[in-house]
């Protein structure tokens, strides 16, 4: 079944493929007009809320716009004025850049060690993926951020332990150099998804590998080395795209943490924090649609970038031609 | 019996042992947030924030009372059933019209079907922050701000693209065969689909419908953006309510009304936790 879930990043290739030499199977599709139909809420939602919204968001984004009045155009203004001119911007940036960059790794590791450790486990595994994944739905949940931020705060349990060892840090959600890493905190304890799909991986690795490994000698890392991380490298990759993505957009954990506001000193001033403060505190709307156009730019950038580096890494066993 | 017991050495039983004891601790140690939630819920409002204690020093449901007699004159019970309306609405969008696109992806031919097909799965990567911006002022100029269709219209409209991509996805392997057998019996294509495909997906369709309920109920931006007043709040908005009350006296309400928002997740999960983490590893739905 796991395939399924790596055809995903080829995906968009595949439809033409298909397209060049029809099957008997679509033969229903006989009378084209019955697809529209079928399409047509589909088709509605694509023209009028997301290419629409494109568009006008891309128009907007050359624009003054405050919600109320016309949109005035003003070139590259507010792009110039994102890079040059706003230090919370840059801030924002740097706040993400930091959390994709520490919050991704240490959840796929955390997600590829438990799923190594489940995949030997043969009695009760059905409880622990379970266990495992809870946090994964729960920890979306404002609620679990307000447990997270009463935890970590000052005089809360966290701050209380370290007290009693003798490390006072006076709270790590009010600490500039802390804050970010409550909510790093926050990402990696979700690390259940990732796992089950990790655990689908491994299950998928013939045992013969394993078999000749040993036969050949080889120790615990060799065989970790050799075996599992290339043919687990498509799940790899598929995990790795998809939680990058995912970080890069996350708010709801900095905004409830914060209180809303990205403090202390900006220090949790995620980018789509300060892209909501901008547009629907501020009506900065021009602005704020500068703002998303240049993470959707940055989110296509890296994805494209990892597809590029996935072909020297990403090893699709029998399939020599991907 | 005991020549399998004896058959396995005595090194590797307690290397056994010793790794479901490390699971287990293990998930004491993630779960021990939602426990203390739980009991936090059930403390005076003065030990909440100190107390690493899963056992109050005595119950109290005072925070519970406070939580049920409202805030900002309106009451919980309405807010869960702004959530309830909400979430049931999606699902009820997302199950049909996504399995109508599905069904047209999956088993019907028709000359954009390539380009229509990559362009959805392009969809799936992009930001919603660029289309919220646009979505609002449309929303806006239909007078349909703080009311709840910007939060279930485009699900009517098959805008989350994940399910179309599974829903498409488990169809596929569907057996083309039942496809010919029904044109045989004399079946068209939107018979074939209500009485063949339709029924036979609905693995993928009740998959869809729990991802979306749970979804909904935890979505946070697009409520924030949208629902204004405090009498369509839904659950998480309320909550912050809660929060904006600050003072260490009013954290009792905060944890239990957070309780309250994440019960019927938990729900979910103890009913459906065997079909999620299906839906996880097979499609690669995150939670």
């Amino acid at each position: 079944m796991v395939h399924q879930t790596l055809e995903r990043p080829a995906g968009a290739g595949k439809p033409a493929r298909e397209q060049g030499q029809p099957r008997r199977r679509y033969r229903y599709g006989e009378r084209p007009g019955l697809a529209y139909l079928f399409l047509s809420p589909w088709i509605a939602g694509a023209l009028v809320l997301t290419i629409g919204p494109m568009l006008a968001s891309l128009y907007l984004s050359f624009t003054d716009y405050d919600l109320f009045t016309t949109p005035q155009w003003v070139g590259l203004d507010n792009y110039r004025r994102l890079f040059t001119d706003d230090p919370r911007f840059l801030a924002s940036v740097g706040v993400t850049l930091r959390y994709v960059l520490i919050s991704t790794p240490l959840k796929l590791i955390a997600a590829l060690a438990v799923a190594m450790l489940l995949n030997r486990v043969t009695r009760g595994s059905g409880f622990y993926r379970s266990a495992f994944y809870a946090p994964s739905l729960l920890g979306a949940s404002a609620a679990i951020a307000i447990v997270w931020r009463l935890i970590f705060d000052n005089q809360g349990i966290v701050d209380n332990g370290l007290s009693a060892i003798g490390i006072h840090t006076g709270g790590w959600v009010a600490s500039p150099r802390y804050a970010l890493l409550v909510i790093v905190a926050l990402a990696v304890w979700q690390f259940g998804a990732p796992m089950v799909i990790f655990l689908a991986g491994l299950k998928q690795i013939p045992q013969e590998l394993y078999d000749a490994s040993s036969v050949d000698g080889a120790g615990w890392w060799r065989t970790f080395r050799s075996v599992t991380l290339p043919m687990l490298s498509p799940v790899i990759f598929f995990n790795l795209v998809l939680e990058m993505i995912h970080a890069f957009q996350s708010f709801t954990g900095a905004f409830v943490v914060s209180g809303g506001r990205g403090g202390p000193s900006d220090s949790t001033l995620f980018y789509t924090l300060y892209l909501y403060d901008n547009a629907f505190s501020n009506f900065r709307m021009g602005y704020a649609s500068a703002m998303a156009w240049a993470l959707l730019l940055v989110i296509a950038a890296v994805t494209a970038v990892l597809f590029g580096t996935s072909r020297r890494w990403v090893y699709y066993a029998g399939d020599d031609s991907r | 019996m005991t020549t399998i017991t004896a058959a396995v050495p005595v090194a590797r039983r307690i290397r056994r042992i010793l790794l479901h004891l490390a699971m287990i601790a293990t998930i004491c140690v993630l779960l021990y947030p939602v426990a203390w939630l739980i009991a936090s819920s059930f403390k005076p409002a003065s030990e909440i924030l100190s107390g690493a204690s899963l056992w109050p020093s005595r119950i109290v449901l005072s925070n519970y009372t406070e939580v049920f007699a409202g805030v900002a004159g309106v009451s919980v019970w309405r807010f869960a059933f702004n959530s309830l309306l909400i979430s049931v609405g999606a699902v009820i969008g997302n199950v049909v019209s996504c399995s109508l696109a599905a069904y047209a992806f999956a088993w019907m031919r028709f000359r954009l079907r390539g380009p229509m097909f990559a362009f959805m799965i392009g969809t799936i990567m992009l930001p919603v922050h660029v289309l919220l911006i646009p979505q609002y002022t449309i929303f806006q100029s239909l007078g349909m701000i703080d009311t709840i269709w910007p939060l279930v219209l485009p699900k009517l409209l098959a805008t989350d693209a994940f399910f179309i991509f599974m829903i498409v996805q488990f169809m596929r392997g569907l057996p083309r065969e039942l496809g010919d057998a029904a044109r045989i019996d004399g079946c068209g294509p939107i018979r074939a689909f209500l009485y063949v495909v339709l029924p036979l997906s609905k693995p993928a369709l009740v998959t869809t419908a729990i991802f979306t309920f749970i979804w909904s109920w935890n979505d946070f931006l697009s409520q924030l953006i949208y629902l204004n007043s405090p009498e369509t709040y839904t659950m998480p908005l309320a909550l912050r309510l809660f929060i904006d009350q600050t003072g260490e006296s009013s954290y009792g309400a905060m944890v239990a009304m957070s309780v309250l928002t994440l019960l019927p997740i938990a729900l979910f999960f103890v009913a459906f936790q065997r079909l999620l983490v299906q839906g996880v590893s097979t499609s690669g739905l995150k939670g």
